[in-house]
């Protein structure tokens, strides 16, 4: 499904990205681990195609389309999705014209029949549900004024309705507490089937608790310096990262 | 060539007061436009070496050979006008290239409590309201276009609601240029009293049935007694070849609340200048206002706040969206005289400039002579955000609807403050037509 190779990318003339490879298989879950500063939200946000980034070298196919050559729109109705990090207030937008409106593009793009308000407004009732999402929220502003765990479980609600192909999450657990993770995390597992892939960002392992990866890649300096299984992740909680940094300088590795 | 052209704005307003067949005038209004007409010569056509003048060039109308317009008024029908009416049924009074149109109109019944019509209607009804107040408040010592409409006014609308009359259904003016000769010009006049404890809702609208450059000169007085409340919205959608200058001054008693909106989307110039004195303690005057200019559409609203008295509030908000080569001009002026302990003033001007050729000029102009007060005021010009944009873009929407829905966010905080649910129905129509076309495309960086 997502094939990254030797990508290598930055913001403002610094290079953040140093090469990195990837291959994520449908109906896997991939979960990004790493220090702070490594690079694991430059990747998020080049998949999703911000402007700021710059990509320098390398390629990442996504469904046999080269995603780098995409507009975030277009990649978003390829079945991209990011939940991010800081989930944006729109002031003004509100919360059901836009997810209707986006539904509604993706579905255009992929040539299904776009939803009338009744039909929108089912499905919106049957995914709050999933999310224990309070259905208020959707008559106001997006994001405006929604606690840290609102803005993160919006942003899950949102991927439930697009049903993305591939789900890029960029450190959603950070500022959940438990109750709400297991929210988060219900819902993502719930979406989660043999057709589409996920690609968990994180510092913590805790969520790996709640999300089960099927591989664990550890980034260091812009690199993806060690893969394993789901077991990784409870040795890095265990001995944090120093001992692979230690790994990758003897390696000759940056 | 000042002196040249003067002349002709003279005859212009001559012209179409000997040309009127209303019948006699007062004696008090000739003596009004008497004194008007000297005064015009006096003052002289503004230029942009006015500071009051600086950003607005209004030279181009010295070339236009203006006329007062008629020939086209009688084929205008109920069907041309329809379009700008805010309720079906609602009471307006209809104006056809300056010339009050009763068979258009659905004018209130008269009962004791409100009165509304042309002026010409009320030389003799009302002839002591309309000598207390016409000219009274708009002063055209120091402003040439004031002068000019004073001098040359055809007819215009009077609307009087008595002591205690509250008056629930909104009134409409509709303006409607119609003539298909260029040059016409409308003089329009206009008074709004609103009596001791009375209530009343005022849409002024200004708009065109052709292509052809015209010019408005209004004038609108507006007067509050004691603890009366007027809600007064002015929507100007004339086309993009019109000159549009409107003088709007609000004078306010005690207790009284007046909530002013200017909606500007048309012409190719135009200019609002809107005022209120706040005359007795505890007044309150609400100016808000949302200009949305594109093409080559210059919009200027200068507005004076006058805080005469003590313990008065003034409230202002006014909202600006400026695409292509537009230029918008805002200029906010708030007096608090030395009696005038207690005020408290807020002022907020906020720009969204959707091109790099587009242009704002805007200046907080606060005067304060009393110590005891407090006034905030801001200014801010900005583009559209770049972090929301790209959040609508990541979940599929493309960028010229992104960037549609962003304006029409920062519009519609503009729109909510309007208190008039048929004028918001009316703008959420026009605004989404105006969406459609907009060109944005030069706002933003990124893919």
């Amino acid at each position: 499904m997502l094939e990254i190779r030797n990508l290598c990318a930055g913001v403002d003339g610094k290079e953040i990205l140093k090469g990195l490879n990837l291959t994520v298989k449908a109906g896997e879950i991939h979960a990004i681990m790493g220090p702070n500063g490594s690079g694991k939200s430059t990747l998020a946000q080049v998949l999703a195609g911000r402007g700021d980034y710059e990509v320098s070298k390398g390629s990442v196919m996504f469904n046999g389309a080269s995603l780098l050559e995409l507009k975030p729109e277009e990649r978003a109705r390829a079945g991209v999705f990011l939940a991010f990090q800081y989930p944006v207030e729109i002031p003004g937008v509100n919360s059901t014209v836009f997810l209707k409106a986006a539904l509604n593009e993706c579905r255009k793009a992929r040539g299904q029949e776009e939803l009338d308000a009744v039909e929108f407004l089912a499905l919106v009732k049957k995914k709050t549900k999933l999310l224990e999402l309070d259905q208020s929220l959707l008559g106001r502003a997006v994001n405006e004024g929604f606690s840290g765990g609102e803005k993160k479980r919006n942003e899950i609600f949102q991927m439930a309705i697009l049903e993305p192909k591939l789900a890029i999450l960029d450190e959603t657990d950070s500022g959940l507490d438990i109750d709400a993770l297991r929210v988060v995390s219900d819902g993502v597992n719930k979406l989660h089937g043999p057709d589409n892939a996920a690609l968990v960002i994180t510092h913590y392992q805790r969520l790996l608790d709640y999300i089960v990866p099927d591989y664990v890649h550890v980034l260091v300096h812009g690199q993806i310096v060690k893969t394993g299984g789901k077991e990784l992740a409870l040795e890095l909680e265990k001995r944090g990262y120093d001992w692979i940094l230690e790994g990758a300088a003897k390696n000759g590795k940056p | 060539m000042m002196d040249t052209i003067a002349p002709t704005q003279r005859e212009a307003a001559t012209a179409s007061v000997s040309g009127s067949d209303l019948g006699p005038e007062p004696a008090w209004l000739q003596s009004l436009r008497e004194k008007a007409k000297m005064r015009l010569g006096e003052i002289g056509f503004p230029t942009t070496a006015l500071e009051e003048w600086r950003f607005t060039n209004v030279a181009p109308l010295q070339q236009w050979a203006l006329h007062a317009a008629s020939p086209a008024a009688r084929r205008i029908g109920r069907a041309d006008i329809e379009p700008f009416l805010l309720a079906r049924d609602g009471y307006c009074l209809v104006f056809v290239d300056g010339q009050f149109r009763q068979d258009l109109s659905n004018l209130p019944s008269q009962g004791a409590s409100l009165k509304a019509g042309s002026l010409h209607s009320y030389w003799n009804a009302e002839g002591r309201e309309l000598e207390n107040n016409l000219g009274r408040h708009a002063h055209f010592d120091e402003n040439y276009f004031t002068a000019l409409n004073t001098a040359g006014f055809q007819d215009g609308a009077f609307v009087a609601a008595v002591a205690n009359a509250i008056v629930e259904q909104p009134i409409q003016l509709l303006y409607v240029a119609a003539s298909e000769r260029p040059h016409a010009v409308v003089h329009a006049r206009n008074l709004l009293v609103a009596h001791h404890s009375s209530s009343l809702k005022i849409i002024e609208t200004y708009a065109s049935l052709t292509d052809a450059p015209h010019f408005t000169n209004a004038v609108t007085e507006v007067v509050l007694g004691p603890d009366a409340r007027l809600e007064h919205c002015k929507l100007q959608n004339e086309n993009e070849n019109a000159f549009h200058i409107s003088w709007t001054q609000a004078v306010q008693a005690r207790n009284s609340r007046w909530l002013s909106h200017s909606i500007a989307t048309g012409a190719r110039l135009a200019r609002n200048q809107i005022q209120t004195l706040l005359n007795s303690e505890g007044a309150e005057g609400v100016l808000n206002g949302l200009y949305f200019a594109r093409g080559q559409q210059l919009i200027d609203h200068h507005t004076v706040v006058d805080h005469a008295q003590p313990r008065c509030e003034s409230h202002e908000f006014y909202y600006g969206i400026l695409s292509d080569r537009a230029h918008g001009v805002f200029n906010g002026k708030i007096f608090v005289r030395q009696d005038a302990q207690k005020t408290n003033a807020k002022q907020t001007n906020r720009n969204l400039v959707l091109s790099e050729t587009a242009l704002i000029n805007t200046k907080p102009q606060l005067e304060i002579f009393a110590d005891d007060v407090k006034c905030t005021h801001g200014a801010t010009v900005g583009q559209l955000n770049e972090e929301a944009l790209f959040y609508l873009r990541a979940r599929g929407i493309g960028v010229d609807l992104a960037r549609r829905m962003l304006v029409r966010a920062f519009a519609n905080d503009a729109v909510e403050r309007i208190t008039l649910a048929a004028v918001r129905q009316h703008l959420e129509k026009l605004l989404s037509a105006r969406f459609e076309g907009l060109n944005t495309s030069v706002s933003s960086h990124g893919q």
